[in-house]
Order: structure tokens, then C-alpha cells, then sequence
């Protein structure tokens, strides 16, 4: 019982320094231009690997993912509301699972 | 051509003040996103014996969903805890790198409010805020963070309490949801630079490929750092 509150605590510990530790030590730091560079392609690659191959074993079957991720891709190609984007992806393997 | 976002960057102007309100309703994806996914954390935890105070103070105190996963397989499998310490470290390190990104982007604050905003970061948060237009300031990125974090409490409680969970089609359908709004972020970057779509594209291959080798955790991060090395070493200037 207080074994695993401790296991807990430092659980989060290990969680919490790689998330503040640059925000102390880099907020308002003068960075090189290649630097900069870099660290703000960080969020498009970041996506990429989150969503490859992730997006595959979503659902539990891959044709659903198949499914919901086309509908987010043509959703959000159309530019419609991030929000529309995932309440339409979900509806959409919601509606493939009762119809086939 | 260049993408709206980053020019406003180098210029560093934000054109609106965004405060804590339009944090919380830029973060409701994320809560739609997060509450299946903490529901089923809570019911996974239920059936390997955390009680409903173990499973929220996880919830609470870590705020990371891929490692309180894993946390909770390894409980139940009765791994050592200084094994569990080490994996959820390793799984979460990515988060490094993402916040040494998403601070570029930071309006001046104090120090007190850059440790409150660090624990709320997870690969959702730092994803829409990294983003948005302009510079964030602590308001925005604490009503966009807490909004998530309470989704996550929330619905983990839920799947505590209700156990059985939801019904398994709208459980599977709704698996789907984090990653649509990942591709939500991407896809109209990717339409207005080809330099964003390469990067993501060779991130998502270099990912593919490591994670038949390497942990999730060191493959995410090898393969984010590849996609934007390719991304400042192929394209001169900065530009498009």
C-alpha cells in the first residue's frame, strides 16, 4: 500500500524533469539560428512519429484505423475544426462497424 | 511561401492575446481525446488491483498516459519497482526534447509558472500549443494544460468506478480519437510546406523502422530528432 504510493511518487519524479527541466534552463536563452532551427522542427516530426505507426493499432483492428485515419485525413485537408476533426474520425468507425 | 505561424515566430509578434479561456477551448479535443483513453486506464488499473486512490493519485501525480500503461502491466506482472522507475524515465524522456521546442515559443514569465506549465506538458499539450500562431503566454498554456489534466483525472475515476467499461464498438471507435487529432495538426502544415511534410514523413518511416528494434520510448525520440535534423540540414534558410 505505501509501496506503491512511493513507486508512484517517483514515477512521477522521472516524469517531471525531462518536462520542466528545459523550460527553466533554455526560457529566454539566446539559441544559434541552426538551433533554433532545429528545435522548431521538433513538432512536425514529433507528429510524424507519433502518429506512424501508432494510428495502426488504435483501435484494436486495423481496418478501423485504416478507416478513422482517412476520415481525419479528409477532414482535416478540408481544413475543418480540430474538434469536427476527431469527433468526425470517431463517428466514422463507429458507422463502419455498424453497416459492415 | 512561407507558413503564417513561423513567420509571425521570427518576427516574434503575436497578433492576439490569447488568455486562459481560449486555453481551455483550444484544449477540448484533447479532453474528447483523453477521457476513452482514461477510462480504459482506469479499468486496466481496477483489474490489476491499484484501488480507486492508486489509480487517481497515478493519474494525478504522473499525467502520462503511455507510462502509466506500461506502469500498471508491470505492477500486475510484478515487475520490481525500481524497473518500472526506470522504464516510465525512458518512455518519457521525449518530452525533453519537446519541451526545449515548445519554449522557444514562450512569452517572458516566472520561474514558479514554467515548472506549473512543465508538468502539464504530454505529447497532446505540446502538439496544439507548439501550433498555435505566435507567442504563448502563461494563462493560455495553464488553461490549455489543466483542461487536459482534468479530462485525465476525470475519466480516469470513471473507469475505476464503472469497471466493466464502455460498450467495446464505441470503446474501439474511440481509439481513434488522439490520433485524429494529431493528423488534425498536421495535415494543413503539411499543405502549406513541403519542408513540414518531409520532415514528418521521414520521422514517421525512421519510426516505423526503429521500433522493431528499440523500446517506443528511445525510437520516438531517435526518430524525432532524425525527421528534424533532415528538416534543417535539407532545407536552406529556413524557408518553406
Amino acid at each position: 500500500m505505501d509501496n506503491y504510493f512511493l513507486l508512484i511518487l517517483a514515477m512521477a519524479a522521472v516524469t517531471l524533469l525531462p518536462r520542466i527541466f528545459p523550460l527553466i534552463f533554455l526560457h529566454e536563452l539566446k539559441l544559434s539560428p541552426k538551433i533554433q532551427q532545429f528545435l522548431g522542427n521538433i513538432p512536425y516530426a514529433a507528429l510524424g512519429a507519433l502518429i506512424i505507426p501508432g494510428i495502426f493499432y488504435s483501435t484494436g483492428n486495423f481496418t478501423y484505423s485504416i478507416v478513422g485515419a482517412s476520415a481525419a485525413v479528409l477532414l482535416a485537408y478540408f481544413n475543418f475544426n480540430l474538434l469536427l476533426v476527431v469527433l468526425g474520425s470517431i463517428l466514422s468507425i463507429f458507422l463502419f462497424q455498424i453497416w459492415f | 511561401m512561407t507558413v503564417k505561424s513561423i513567420s509571425q515566430d521570427n518576427l516574434n509578434i503575436s497578433y492576439e492575446k490569447k488568455g486562459l479561456k481560449d486555453g481551455i477551448i483550444a484544449s477540448l479535443p484533447i479532453a474528447v481525446g483523453y477521457i476513452p483513453i482514461a477510462i480504459t486506464f482506469g479499468v486496466i488499473a481496477q483489474a490489476a488491483g491499484l484501488t480507486l486512490v492508486q489509480a487517481l493519485s497515478m493519474s494525478l501525480f504522473v499525467f502520462a498516459g503511455a507510462s502509466q500503461f506500461v506502469g500498471v502491466n508491470l505492477i500486475a506482472m510484478g515487475v520490481p519497482f525500481a524497473e518500472i522507475v526506470v522504464t516510465t524515465f525512458i518512455l518519457n524522456f521525449r518530452h525533453f526534447l519537446m519541451s526545449s521546442s515548445l519554449v522557444t515559443k514562450f512569452a517572458p514569465m516566472r520561474k514558479g509558472l514554467l515548472a506549473a506549465i512543465g508538468f502539464g506538458i504530454t505529447d497532446e499539450t505540446f502538439s496544439l500549443a507548439s501550433l498555435q500562431p505566435g507567442k504563448l503566454g502563461a494563462a493560455f498554456l495553464l488553461g490549455l494544460n489543466f483542461t487536459a489534466y482534468t479530462a485525465w483525472a476525470f475519466g480516469t475515476g470513471l473507469g475505476v468506478i464503472l469497471a466493466a467499461g464502455m460498450p467495446p464498438m464505441l470503446q474501439s471507435s474511440m481509439g481513434i480519437g488522439l490520433y485524429a487529432m494529431f493528423i488534425g495538426l498536421l495535415v494543413p502544415s503539411m499543405k502549406k510546406s513541403i519542408k513540414v511534410a518531409v520532415i514528418a514523413i521521414a520521422a514517421g518511416i525512421t519510426n516505423l523502422i526503429l521500433y522493431n528494434y528499440l523500446s517506443v520510448g528511445w525510437s520516438i525520440i531517435l526518430a524525432t530528432i532524425t525527421g528534424a535534423l533532415i528538416g534543417t540540414f535539407c532545407f536552406k534558410g529556413g524557408k518553406k
